[in-house]
């Protein structure tokens, strides 16, 4: 049997130059990092089930304009350990550890989907640590809320409940369907439907592990797409207004599976003055992999020039 | 007590048999900050069959998980793993649950969650009944540090913060009486009434009724 290629190369991805780790919350996190060491650094959190590897094409066109570009694969993700639990303040306390290591000064930091929402709460909760914001498509609405009757909700939220409860029955011995990179990419395809398979696959490389039976994505089995929970995405909306320092909002036009379809309007009500939204048009959920060079020019000249006053 | 090990995800819980016996089991959760102790036995001396108690994670004798992450709906699962336990092939004469404080709002969760499994829960006044309120507040930070001792004072501090809308916590109570087939399926003897509290007790198929009575109620067949 000839074994199939591990690698796959993808237009303009550059794999970070620096690897290390940090684990002062417990929890063992990888930390990844684009750029001159020496350079001004910039903070760049990742998606649900995503990791640092998502921004292999984004991250670099930071670290080229002069930026020292520091991501991290959140507990269960990537290349971090996987946790016992997992939620929202554990993963922003991981945040403040990965912040620790790079600098006590305030940071520009950059979020896409779940870590541009965490990071404009620890925006709204430390407004010390951050100097400059900007969420990528991450500021949830009330639009992914399905408009069903309650009753309906009721019983949506009953086979919810019990098929998470039969999940974490499971979960100690649970793992990862194995299977080839072209599988992997083509399951992941369907949440992600408008990236090419092509970039899955690139994917699949860095997000995955190759087993004796197969790859399997790294992320902790124990994690679950969906949920329930007494959390409302309209609440994320309420800490913006408390957000005083630079910050942007980086939308994509198109809905998808991934994202919570927010568009510009859900969210002017509650920016504070100084923030800009910008809409990227016909790009979904996933703005700065579908379009990296018209995020990154809209990121870099929101940042200034590094290390310089904006 | 006799102590019986559960596997929740990668943590061990600590189940405790109080009382040995035949019949319907009763299960109590403690309050946020407690664990299982002998004289938790006092309050439910009237109850027929057997009695266990959990340690809840992060309390007790049962794990701590480093770098928290907790959330009610987590102890909700560990509740379902003692469940699982009592219950091991799911039919049988069902599990009545009782909760004090925070305990108590796990057991409403996990009346909610598994109808067809509980039997009756009732909640009972306790540290940790009112939980972080009815909705967001301001967000704030914390980093407690874990010596791997409980009670975790992250479970202290992510456990008295959790969230817990009335229209949420109505849900459970609903899923509880329409699913289970009981006519009252939760009884509330606590005296205190947070927001979620209140808004359960007015709901159908729930009653206020002091302990002894409320395990009356469920004891029979």
């Amino acid at each position: 049997m000839t074994s199939p290629a591990e690698t796959r190369t993808y237009p303009g991805a550059r794999r970070p130059d620096r690897h290390r780790r940090v684990d002062t919350t417990g929890i063992s996190l990888a930390v990844h990092e684009w750029g001159d060491e020496a350079a001004p650094p910039v903070l760049l959190a990742h998606g649900g089930f995503d990791f640092a590897g998502t921004y292999d094409v984004f991250a670099p066109l930071l670290a080229d304009a002069g930026w020292r570009v520091v991501s991290w694969d959140q507990r269960g993700h990537g290349d971090s350990e996987h946790a016992p639990l997992y939620q929202w303040e554990a993963d922003i306390r991981d945040a403040l550890a990965v912040f620790d290591s790079v600098t006590p000064d305030p940071v520009p930091v950059i979020g896409h989907s779940k870590g541009g929402s965490l990071m404009s709460q620890l925006a709204a909760s430390l407004p010390g640590r951050i100097s400059s914001l900007v969420n990528i498509d991450g500021v949830p609405s009330h639009r992914s809320m399905p408009d069903v009757q309650d009753h309906d909700r009721t019983k949506l939220l009953a086979d919810d409940l019990a098929g998470w409860l039969d999940h974490r029955r499971r979960s100690a011995t649970n793992s990862r369907k194995p299977g080839t990179i072209e599988e992997l990419a083509q399951r992941r395809s369907q949440m992600n439907p408008r990236l090419s398979l092509e970039w899955l696959e690139y994917l699949v490389t860095i997000g995955a592990r190759r087993d004796e039976d197969g790859w399997r994505w790294k992320i902790d089995p124990s994690l679950r797409m969906g949920g329930f929970g007494p959390w409302r995405p309209e609440w994320s909306l309420y800490r913006l207004p408390d957000i005083t320092i630079p910050f942007l909002v980086v939308l994509g036009s198109e809905p998808e599976p991934m994202g919570w379809g927010t568009k510009t309007g859900d969210v002017w009500p509650y920016l504070p003055r100084q923030a800009r939204v910008v809409e990227v048009p016909d790009v979904g959920h996933f703005v700065h992999i579908e379009a990296p060079e018209a995020t990154a020019e809209l990121v870099l000249e929101h940042l200034g020039a590094p290390g310089g006053r904006r | 007590m006799k102590r019986t090990d559960l596997l929740h995800n990668h943590l061990t819980l600590a189940l405790w048999e109080l009382r040995a016996g035949a019949g319907r089991p009763l299960l109590l959760l403690h309050g946020l900050g407690e664990r299982t102790t002998p004289d938790a036995l006092d309050a439910v001396e009237s109850w027929p069959g057997p009695v266990h108690g959990l340690d809840l994670t992060g309390h007790g004798a049962s794990d701590v998980p480093k770098g928290g992450g907790y959330y009610c709906e987590i102890l909700m699962a560990d509740a379902d793993a003692a469940l699982a336990a009592l219950q091991p092939d799911g039919d049988g004469p069902g599990v009545t649950v009782v909760g004090r404080g925070l305990g108590g709002y796990v057991a409403l969760l996990i009346a909610g969650a598994r109808p067809g499994l509980v039997r009756g829960a009732v909640i009972a006044d306790g540290p940790g009944l009112h939980g972080g309120g009815p909705g967001p507040t301001s967000p704030m930070l914390f980093r407690p540090e874990q010596d791997g001792s409980t009670p975790d004072p992250v479970a202290l501090v992510e456990l008295a913060t959790d969230v817990r809308p009335p229209d949420y916590a109505r849900t459970f109570a609903w899923q509880a009486s329409a699913l289970s087939g009981l006519d009252t399926a939760i009884a509330i003897s606590a005296v205190n009434r947070p927001p979620w509290l209140a808004e359960v007790a007015s709901q159908p198929g729930v009653v206020e009724a002091e302990l002894p009575a409320a395990l009356e109620l469920f004891a029979r067949p």
